[in-house]
């Protein structure tokens, strides 16, 4: 028996071999603006903390085009997080009832829900809507 | 009729280094599948070529490949859906034996590991046979449905980069146990299951359940199994004093 | 096979997760409008150092700051190793203990709010 088997190696390059990898990636690296938004809100709240004149500085930076941009790229990349979240939690979190399970649209749906819910109680209580 | 090409990766051990592809061009049935391709061109051009396949009807697990980059069955790949040459490799993420054999012991004994058989919670009744009824059945019904095709293998890029993770099939069959209303063998699973190679290796990508030609959706499975090693987790370590 | 002790760090994953996708979009939105020059009214100063009084509110953002940031550590720890980076400890120790300590300047402003 000549048995010497072949171990293909393995490289990065699998993230493109098809878009579900891409796809992927892309909700993964959600967690940088993610985590990046937070950090700066945790920036902000030191500028809070240390009074008016440090908040309005904070207000000013926000406005600068890099935060803009950064806020568009993450607005996007959070709400991408949320769709691949609530989309993936009917998997995860199956309800039986009966002989059937609840449809995964319908707990995702409720996720959906929700969200706007409480998406419009923040924009209303603060003071955006 | 069609002609087509396939690009099939050859692999001798006696006398290749490395692997290398080779072309063929044959005459199709329009309703053929990447295995009828296979088997025309074993017939009539290479017998050289060597491949495993059985049922030819999606049930036995045998055929999987990669058929462009994909893991399928080359029983359920159909040539009609293929545009030019046609490439043809070995599962991914598992050594190759020879030409389009892989060696699947590590998917074997993964198998056996997470305990794939009836660990009775009680005693089994003394007249006639356990009772399940359709609802306690249904509970686990469909990770039962796993036909070993290994292609969640190949496509989970987590088995590519950690060879010693459990594997999506693996972990579906040790849930597919712990879900059946009879078993009791949740704890001693755990071992596998809830260790740093079982579920722990996951991340999620979903691509196991997207290429499962039986809908299992080990997924799900192994998803399932993470929330209940969570809450078994922070069960044992915050509330020790609580009886599982 | 000993169990691993990864829900310690998964179980907050998740509830992150889920925090963020419920919440982060929305807060996007409202510092968003701020940076585009019109600031929703609890982004004014008054209104925000009034609400951060509140012990409610700062343990509420303590808890939404933390999680949110652990749910990212964990992933671009996970994504670190995806991309090809070995030394998983290492990463994992510098993630989350520059989550820790981040949630622990986080909690000092507050507490001086």
């Amino acid at each position: 028996m000549n048995r010497n088997p072949y171990l293909r190696p393995i490289t990065s390059e699998w993230i493109f071999r098809h878009p579900r990898y891409l796809r992927y990636m892309v909700r993964e690296f959600s967690c940088l603006f993610i985590g990046g938004w937070t950090l700066l809100m945790v920036w902000g709240l030191k500028q809070l903390a240390e009074g008016p004149a440090a908040w309005a500085a904070f207000l000013e930076l926000l406005r600068s085009p890099a935060s803009i941009v950064f806020h568009l790229l993450a607005l996007a990349f959070a709400i991408y997080h949320s769709v691949t979240w609530f989309n993936l939690t009917p998997k995860a979190l199956p309800l039986q009832v009966g002989e059937g399970f609840v449809p995964d649209w319908v707990i995702a749906g409720a996720h959906y829900a929700a969200w706007v819910v409480v998406s419009s109680c923040v924009l209303i209580l603060g003071g955006a809507l | 009729m069609r002609q087509v090409e396939l690009e099939v990766l050859r692999y001798h051990p006696e006398t290749d280094r490395e692997p290398h592809f080779q072309r063929y061009r044959v005459e199709c049935q329009e309703e053929w599948v990447v295995l009828d391709a296979l088997n025309h061109v074993k017939e009539t051009l290479d017998p050289t070529l060597s491949y495993r396949w059985s049922c030819h009807m999606a049930v036995c697990g045998s055929c999987g490949m990669m058929v462009n980059g994909e893991p399928k069955l080359a029983c359920k790949a159909f040539l009609r859906d293929y545009q030019g040459v046609i490439r043809v490799e070995p599962l991914r993420h598992f050594p190759v034996e020879r030409d389009l054999v892989t060696v699947i012991d590590d998917f074997v004994a993964k198998l056996a590991r997470v305990k794939p058989y009836l660990i009775p919670k009680d005693p089994p009744p003394e007249a006639g046979e356990y009772r399940q009824t359709p609802a306690q059945l249904k509970r686990y019904k469909q990770f039962t449905l796993c036909i070993n095709c290994m292609l969640c293998y190949a496509a989970c890029p987590e088995y590519g980069l950690i060879p010693q993770y459990l594997g999506p099939a693996a972990i579906a069959l040790g849930h597919r146990w712990n879900r059946d209303s009879r078993d009791g063998g949740r704890e001693a699973r755990g071992e596998e299951l809830a260790a740093k190679e079982g579920v722990w290796e996951c991340s999620f990508v979903g691509a196991c359940s997207e290429v499962c030609p039986e809908h299992v959706d080990p997924a799900g499975a192994i998803q399932q199994v993470k929330i209940e090693s969570t809450v078994d987790w922070y069960q044992e370590h915050l509330m020790p004093w609580l009886k599982k | 096979m000993a169990r691993s002790n990864k829900p310690l760090v998964w179980g907050p994953f998740a509830a992150g997760g889920t925090l963020t996708a419920f919440l982060t979009p929305v807060l996007v939105a409202l510092t968003l409008l701020a940076a585009l020059g019109h600031p929703p009214e609890v982004l004014g100063y008054e209104r925000l150092s009034a609400l951060g009084h509140h012990p409610l509110f700062k343990f509420a953002l303590a808890g939404v700051i933390g999680l949110s940031l652990w749910s990212a550590a964990h992933r671009l720890r996970i994504t670190a190793y995806d991309l090809g980076v070995r030394a998983d400890a290492l990463v994992a120790a510098v993630l989350y203990s520059a989550t820790l300590a981040c949630t622990g300047v986080a909690v000092y402003y507050l507490l001086k709010l």
